[in-house]
């Protein structure tokens, strides 16, 4: 391979020239592209004549603004990408409009780029147009920036010019979390400081323009992180059902189990399908892979493969920081389509939680997002939306309203920990100082006239416990307990409507519903659980928190009662294979070893079931036992 | 993956979009080099397939051996090839000696319009790059386009991270870019590299070759001794002359090549 052949396999780094219109971004970009030889024969004299016939001085913005408008109006309307070359590194110039009328356009071509120059005319400074496109670089997460101070022929290059902007500059970007690899004084229409140092600014002992991007790494595909793969499409051309799309992070080989969320459906991958390539067993990031699996599972786009052991996490409400590109404002309660890599969720805004200020940097509470505003919302979906920290296509997306995208977003971080959930750290490793209720449980006792506690339904799906739970329920309502139903099914709708059916995120379900039963059973309560919960280890974790306060039922069946009950048509289902890891059939059930009380509904009708669940309970947690304490 | 391989990845991805969200699709096929590179990237995206038409604007004046090459090629790649020709002006006698714009409008974008509207396609690919010419760089990678099939380009739509404009409204059409970031080198060493037939006149003879393809009475040949693809692009490391120099209607006047591609040419 020649050097040339060599050169020219390093990837274009892309960056974008931001900052405020008039500021001299796209003279820099003129003056960028003939200094590093960039130009085609004719180009500069076909400039020279466009400006001659307007009566006007050489005007390298005219390289890039292409279109007559442009030209007349002597504003860059919409970005513009160019390719040039130093020292055999290729880059691609994003020249990206300043005027505010086209933020959408600058924010469309920042979006594309890794790195950026932000141009400050040393006159004018920070102005707010030019905090705005620095707050934009942020948000889009672009970490290397140059900043080009502009125009120091204006003012005869006097360092203390420089300086003084310099330092507004140093101080904004640290208040947003942004820092400038380098800040350089240039005048691009002079050509000082771009490719060589100006002899009038012989203060300056920094780096040229180039030499600071020169200095920028190259982007780096995420192949070392967990897999993630948005199913883009499915096609079968042929008797193959080819799964595709384009690996966001991390890697894949032949063989592989793979989990599709939401769904939480598992396969393998049998092979990676191709065309006119030497076939290939595995790929990594930034490959868009064609691949079938072993097994004739339901996927379809929008869907997220990962390795079974390092799923992606899932939420229903999410804390986005939005860039607004709407002429209609965004308000609460209304409802857009979210895209995150190829998925689509429907969500509702339900808060807006502050509007940012650019110059006071605070957020402003406001009722509704307005064209350019970036602003922080909370969304809800009634749909798990899989996302991920790690793959950026996971991280950011956009907001539909209609065919129209209405607002860029980027999902604010921490997210939700993964599922499978680890062991919880202790406590006090988490700086966390839990404020406890001041009132006392004897005195909600007194209150209520019983005490608080869970009725803890297990068993078999079909064995009966929704049954026993909903009759137990009114029993008790009647005899003026204060009692409250928690249904598994219920409680997947709502609370735990990210979780899947996957060991582990069955366990996160039961200990979801086990808090929220401990929060009612300590405010008085009478929690009233059905819920399969089929691990024993599970259930004795809240029974250790909650004491004697926590009754276990344990609803029995024969597996042949239940699946002739089947009164949610599960087992007909789950013996067709179309429910993989069905309690009973395909997953186990650990029955308890010690229940207050074990109800065989094979043998004993519901009247009288409930009756004995009654008694148990008025014994237990009942007036009887609150007259007996109290005395 | 090299620069290479990351090109190739982002059109694939982006005739996949295409092809899951436009049900009424078909792909521009001029026989250049641009569009040769294009179908097979669209071969790469469907396992060998082209699972949509390919549409030739035939304007009568294009070179001998690029109708050749097309009718050759259409029979080996297995495309379901429609060509389009403005009859009625070329039975009204249009040519470029009406005016060059006048004639790109008529035969290429006119011819256009109306397969568009024949087949009620809603999305046309197109294999135009950012790298070619000054108001190409500033397209969209889904570019909406109205109901006349202008482009407006004071207003596009925003475009970020891979979301792009899939929905156009009822009775406009998508103009969809699959290989707007390459570079002319870029298709050449992808030629190259995959080893994609090209039509002749591309390759040095008696001194000239053609570096752009277009209708024979408006397309100038260069001088060049490239006979072959490493010639090629060993001659395009060297020379700083404008792709598109030998298309005149590109320099017609200033902003000539602009309104044509306002009013719907590729």
């Amino acid at each position: 391979m020649t050097a040339t052949a060599q050169a020219h396999s390093r990837p274009a780094l892309p960056i974008v020239i931001a900052g405020h219109v008039d500021h001299g971004k796209s003279t820099l970009t003129g003056r960028l592209l003939q200094e590093t030889g960039s130009l085609t024969e004719g180009k500069v004299e076909a400039v020279r004549e466009m400006c001659r016939r307007r009566g006007m001085p050489f005007e390298w913005s005219f390289v890039t603004d292409a279109l007559q408008a442009e030209r007349d109006q002597g504003i860059t309307i919409d970005t513009s990408r160019v390719r040039f070359r130093w020292r055999g590194r290729p880059y691609i110039l994003v020249d990206a409009p300043g005027h505010k009328e086209f933020l959408k356009n600058m924010v469309t071509g920042a979006a594309a780029a890794e790195a950026a120059i932000l141009v400050v005319d040393v006159k004018e400074g920070l102005s707010e147009q030019t905090r705005r496109h620095a707050y934009v670089l942020q948000l889009l997460g672009i970490r290397y920036i140059a900043v080009a101070v502009n125009k120091l022929d204006a003012v005869d290059y006097r360092q203390a010019a420089f300086d003084a902007v310099r330092g507004d500059i140093e101080a904004y970007f640290a208040e947003i979390g942004l820092s400038a690899a380098a800040i350089v004084p240039v005048s691009a229409r002079q050509g000082d400081g771009i490719v060589c140092l100006s002899r009038r600014a012989g203060w300056y002992d920094g780096p040229t323009l180039i030499e600071a991007i020169d200095r920028f790494p190259d982007p780096i595909l995420p192949s070392e992180g967990p897999l993630r793969l948005p199913v883009q499409d499915v096609y079968k051309f042929d008797d193959r059902r080819i799964v595709v799309g384009r690996i966001e992070s991390g890697r894949l080989r032949i063989g592989d189990q793979l989990v599709f969320l939401p769904g939480a459906r598992r396969a393998r991958i049998k092979s990676i399908e191709s065309w006119n390539t030497t076939p290939t067993l595995s790929a990594a990031a930034g490959q868009p892979v064609g691949i079938t699996l072993d097994e004739d599972i339901f996927v379809e786009r929008g869907q997220v493969a990962s390795h079974a052991d390092t799923p992606p996490a899932t939420a229903t409400r999410l804390a986005l920081r939005a860039f607004s590109f709407s002429a209609v404002p965004l308000r609460a309660g209304e409802s857009f389509v979210l895209r995150l890599a190829t998925a689509e969720y429907p969500v509702t805004i339900e808060s807006i939680d502050g509007i940012v200020q650019i110059d006071a940097l605070g957020r402003q509470a406001a009722d509704s997002v307005g064209r350019h505003d970036i602003a922080d919302l909370t969304v809800t979906s009634p749909e798990p939306i899989v996302l991920d920290d790690g793959a950026a296509a996971l991280r950011r997306g956009v907001l539909m309203r209609f065919a129209e995208i209405a607002a860029a977003f980027v999902i604010n971080m921490p997210l939700p920990a993964p599922l499978p959930v680890s062991d919880p750290l202790p406590a006090n490793d988490r700086n966390l100082t839990p404020t406890r209720s001041a009132i006392a449980a004897a005195e909600r006792e007194q209150a209520f006239g019983h005490a608080g506690g869970v009725i803890w339904f297990t068993g078999l799906s079909g064995a009966g416990k929704s049954t026993l739970a909903t009759a137990l329920e009114r029993g008790l309502f009647e005899l003026g307990y204060h009692a409250t139903l928690l249904d598994g099914d219920a409680m997947r709708q709502g609370l735990n409507a990210d979780l899947g059916f996957s060991p582990a995120e069955r366990t996160e379900n039961v200990r979801r519903i086990g808090e929220v039963a401990r929060i009612l059973a300590e405010s008085g309560q009478v929690a009233i659980v059905a819920c399969i919960s089929p691990i024993r280890a599970d259930r004795e974790h809240i029974k250790s928190a909650l004491g004697e306060s926590f009754l276990e039922i344990y609803v029995k069946a024969g597996i042949e009662t239940c699946r002739a009950r089947d009164p949610k048509g599960l087992y007909g289902r789950a013996l067709r294979g179309e429910i993989a890891g069905f309690t009973g059939i395909s997953a186990p059930y650990e029955e308890p070893a010690a229940p207050a009380l074990e109800i065989d509904t094979d043998q004993l009708a519901p009247p009288e079931a409930t009756r004995r669940l009654v008694a148990l309970v008025e014994s237990r947690l009942g007036r009887a036992r609150a007259i007996q304490a109290a005395s | 993956m090299s620069d290479l391989d990351a090109l190739e990845s982002e059109s694939v991805f982006i005739l996949r979009e295409a092809f899951n969200r436009i049900d009424k699709l078909a792909m521009l096929w001029s026989v250049g080099k641009d569009s040769n590179v294009m179908i097979w990237l669209a071969r790469k995206a469907f396992f060998g397939r082209v699972p949509f038409p390919v549409i030739h604007v035939d304007t009568s004046y294009k070179l001998p051996e690029m109708i050749e090459f097309r009718d050759r090629m259409a029979k080996e790649w297995g495309l379901d090839l429609i060509v389009s020709r403005n009859e009625a002006a070329l039975a009204a006698g249009m040519s470029h000696q009406q005016g060059r714009v006048t004639c790109c409008t008529a035969l290429k974008t006119e011819g256009l319009k109306s397969v568009i509207a024949k087949h009620g396609f809603t999305g046309v690919i197109a294999g135009i790059r950012r790298d070619e010419e000054g108001t190409r760089a500033k397209e969209r990678v889904f570019s909406p386009r109205g109901s006349d099939a202008a482009w407006n380009f004071r207003d596009q739509p925003p475009e970020l991270w891979s979301h792009y404009n899939l929905d156009p409204p009822p009775g406009t059409h998508l103009r969809v870019h699959p290989l707007l970031h390459w570079t002319e080198l870029d298709v050449w060493r992808y030629i190259r590299r995959e080893n994609i037939p090209v039509v002749s006149l591309y390759f040095a003879a008696d001194g000239r070759r053609y570096r752009s393809l277009g209708c024979a009475p408006c397309t100038q040949s260069i001088a060049s001794h490239a006979a072959n693809v490493d010639d090629i692009i060993a001659e395009l490391g060297a020379t700083t002359v404008a792709e598109r120099s030998g298309r005149a209607q590109d320099r017609e006047s200033e902003g000539a090549f602009e309104e044509l591609r306002a009013n719907g040419y590729m």
